[in-house]
């Protein structure tokens, strides 16, 4: 199972001080986080995209880059990676050319982007977030599986012989998650083409990630990628911690009821009754991490947010220590123990998805219509 | 069958003269349908037990307590509703429209409404008709045409009485008609929008009707 973190990029002054770092401090601050992540021994780091303040992380592909050079098997990803005011060719190319300078440590996640003003900035137009995301996925799909793409869709340009360069690392496409808190055509379409499923599951109740998840599974097993246990998901969560429940909640509360999102709402009792929000002890954190696998089943990916809210880097850093060092590790023995073995502990990575080889359906544009169409001439 | 006709009540006194115009309103009610020889029951909603709840939920992006859940899921479910609200500065209280504004877009799709206000002026009166019918329209409800509206000193005229008497008469026929599930000799109207309370995930899409025509 792999363990990581992902950051939304905010810069929020810290609560207690009124400070706000710069951005330069902001974005030193981030990779400062992604390298001592893989130093406690967490396998992933996934960077937030942004198109508008507070946020820095406007450039995903480069930052990830500048920390792969300084990093040995930290794998990379995005949360997440606008699919719908992004140009698909370009995601396909940044995204591709990173694969090669990482070594295919890479995955990505795709998400719609919440924030109004940023469509019409890109060109595009909010009402239409569905369908921008079924689209320009599905020609992202292609530029990665056909060496000459021809397309017209209703959102941009048409192509006529197109090759997007550079090919992917050893012609396997990296692999993607999709990631939505409320939108079951999410949910549907990575069911479909058998890619991941990654629920945020820290701003909204539970059940809606229980139920979410379900679809998902239930969809998987449908397109006939897998049983519905073997479907490939990701779950967010959100911890702060000290050495009593007392101590956390009190260092961490004023950062709480100031946050983006959710400050000066609910308190942080409620939110954490509602959410998998959770502020103690490591052993709770433990306890509570673990109960995710009741209701979402057994699953291949936990990413926690940890730098949010104006918290100064310190702080952050040494949170990351107590989660990679003493959490972290009790987490996989524990997770290990209760998964069923037909149900993958990992999601696809560059090297099984190249072991797999160049038959294997991750190739397929379309991998569930390639089935149905083989089933029906069967 | 027994209807079921929600209460929503925004008074923020105990007592407050908005509950009991909702009150009178739901005996006029229930005495519109004993009539027709139907039964129905009520259930209320006491909005300012739920605003810290309603708070929460608003700063938070939608999350929402057991509370709001169960709440969220009674209004979508009844027959009927009977909306009371106080007038503040000229429209419905910022209480009763955060309540509003905390259901879904679908919750209350072709539901009889009978909308009433209660204020200390009777120069308030058409809160009914600027501020409570386009609200309840603009969610696809069935607003009943005669709302009523209550003044302090109107309490003690017979005037009230009538109006909450045709007020209930309409809501009656409304509930009784609506809850049979439809005229002899008709189908169901196939295009109507389904009522949800937006607690349960919706029904998704087949994925081959989202890529149509987007697959190149």
């Amino acid at each position: 199972m792999q363990f990581g973190i992902f950051s939304v990029g905010d810069i929020t002054p810290d609560p207690t001080t009124g400070v706000a770092p710069t951005e330069g401090e902001r974005i030193e601050s981030m990779t400062r986080i992604a390298l001592k992540a893989e130093e406690v021994g967490l396998d992933v780091f996934a960077t937030g995209e942004h198109h508008n303040p507070p946020f820095t992380v406007s450039s995903p592909t480069t930052h990830l880059a500048w920390i792969a050079a300084q990093t040995e098997r930290l794998q990379l990803s995005t949360s997440t990676t606008l699919i719908t005011t992004n140009d698909p060719v370009k995601i396909a190319e940044d995204y591709a050319f990173l694969q090669h300078l990482t070594g295919g440590r890479i995955d990505l996640m795709m998400g719609r982007g919440n924030t109004g003003p940023v469509y019409p900035w890109f060109g595009k137009d909010i009402r239409d977030g569905i369908k921008l995301a079924i689209e320009n996925y599905h020609l992202l799909r292609k530029l990665w599986r056909e060496p000459v793409v021809n397309w017209q869709g209703q959102f941009r340009t048409p192509l006529q012989g197109y090759t997007s360069t550079p090919a992917p690392l050893d012609g396997t496409p990296p692999f993607v998650w999709h990631g939505s808190i409320r939108s079951p055509e999410i949910a549907e379409q990575a069911a479909y083409y058998g890619d991941g499923f990654f629920h945020n599951h820290i701003f909204w109740n539970k059940e809606h990630t229980e139920q979410m998840v379900r679809l998902y599974r239930q969809r998987f097993e449908h397109y006939g990628h897998g049983a519905a246990d073997q479907a490939i998901v990701g779950l967010g969560g959100q911890v702060f911690m000290g050495t009593t429940e007392a101590e956390a909640k009190r260092q961490f509360r004023p950062y709480f009821d100031n946050a983006p999102v959710y400050g000066h709402g609910p308190s942080l009792e409620e939110f954490t009754q509602a959410t998998p929000l959770t502020v103690g002890t490591p052993e709770q954190v433990i306890e509570r991490t673990l109960g995710f696998a009741d209701y979402a089943g057994d699953y291949q990916r936990q990413l926690f947010l940890m730098d949010h809210a104006g918290l100064p880097v310190e702080v952050v850093l040494e949170q990351l220590e107590i989660l990679g060092r003493e959490v972290v590790p009790v987490l996989r023995a524990e997770f290990d123990r209760r998964r069923p073995a037909h149900v993958p502990s990992d999601p696809p990575t560059h090297s099984s998805l190249v072991a797999a080889g160049p038959d294997a359906p991750h190739h397929l544009v379309e991998p569930a219509k390639a089935r149905a169409t083989e089933g029906a001439q069967a | 069958m027994t209807r079921t006709i929600v209460v929503l009540t925004a008074g923020l006194t105990v007592p407050s003269s908005t509950r009991l115009l909702g009150d009178q309103l739901a005996d006029a009610v229930a005495t519109a349908v004993s009539a027709r020889g139907e039964a129905v029951s009520f259930e209320y909603v006491e909005v300012r037990e739920l605003a810290q709840d309603l708070a929460g939920y608003l700063t938070s992006g939608g999350i929402a307590t057991p509370r709001l859940t169960a709440v969220r899921e009674q209004v979508s479910a009844a027959d009927g509703l009977i909306a009371v609200t106080p007038v503040f500065s000229a429209s419905y209280s910022g209480l009763f429209k955060m309540f509003v504004d905390a259901l879904d877009a679908d919750a209350l799709n072709g539901m009889p409404v009978l909308i009433a206000a209660t204020a200390g002026s009777a120069r308030h009166a058409l809160v009914l008709d600027h501020a409570m019918r386009p609200l309840f329209s603009h969610l696809r409800a069935v607003v009943l045409p005669t709302g009523v509206f209550a003044a302090t000193e109107e309490f003690g005229s017979s005037g009230l009485d009538d109006r909450i008497a045709r007020a209930a008469a309409e809501l009656a026929n409304a509930v009784v008609v609506a809850g049979a599930d439809h005229v002899a000799g008709f189908a169901p109207d196939p295009t109507a929008r389904r009522r949800t309370s937006g607690n349960d995930l919706a029904p998704g899409a087949d994925f081959a009707d989202l890529l149509r025509g987007h697959s190149g």
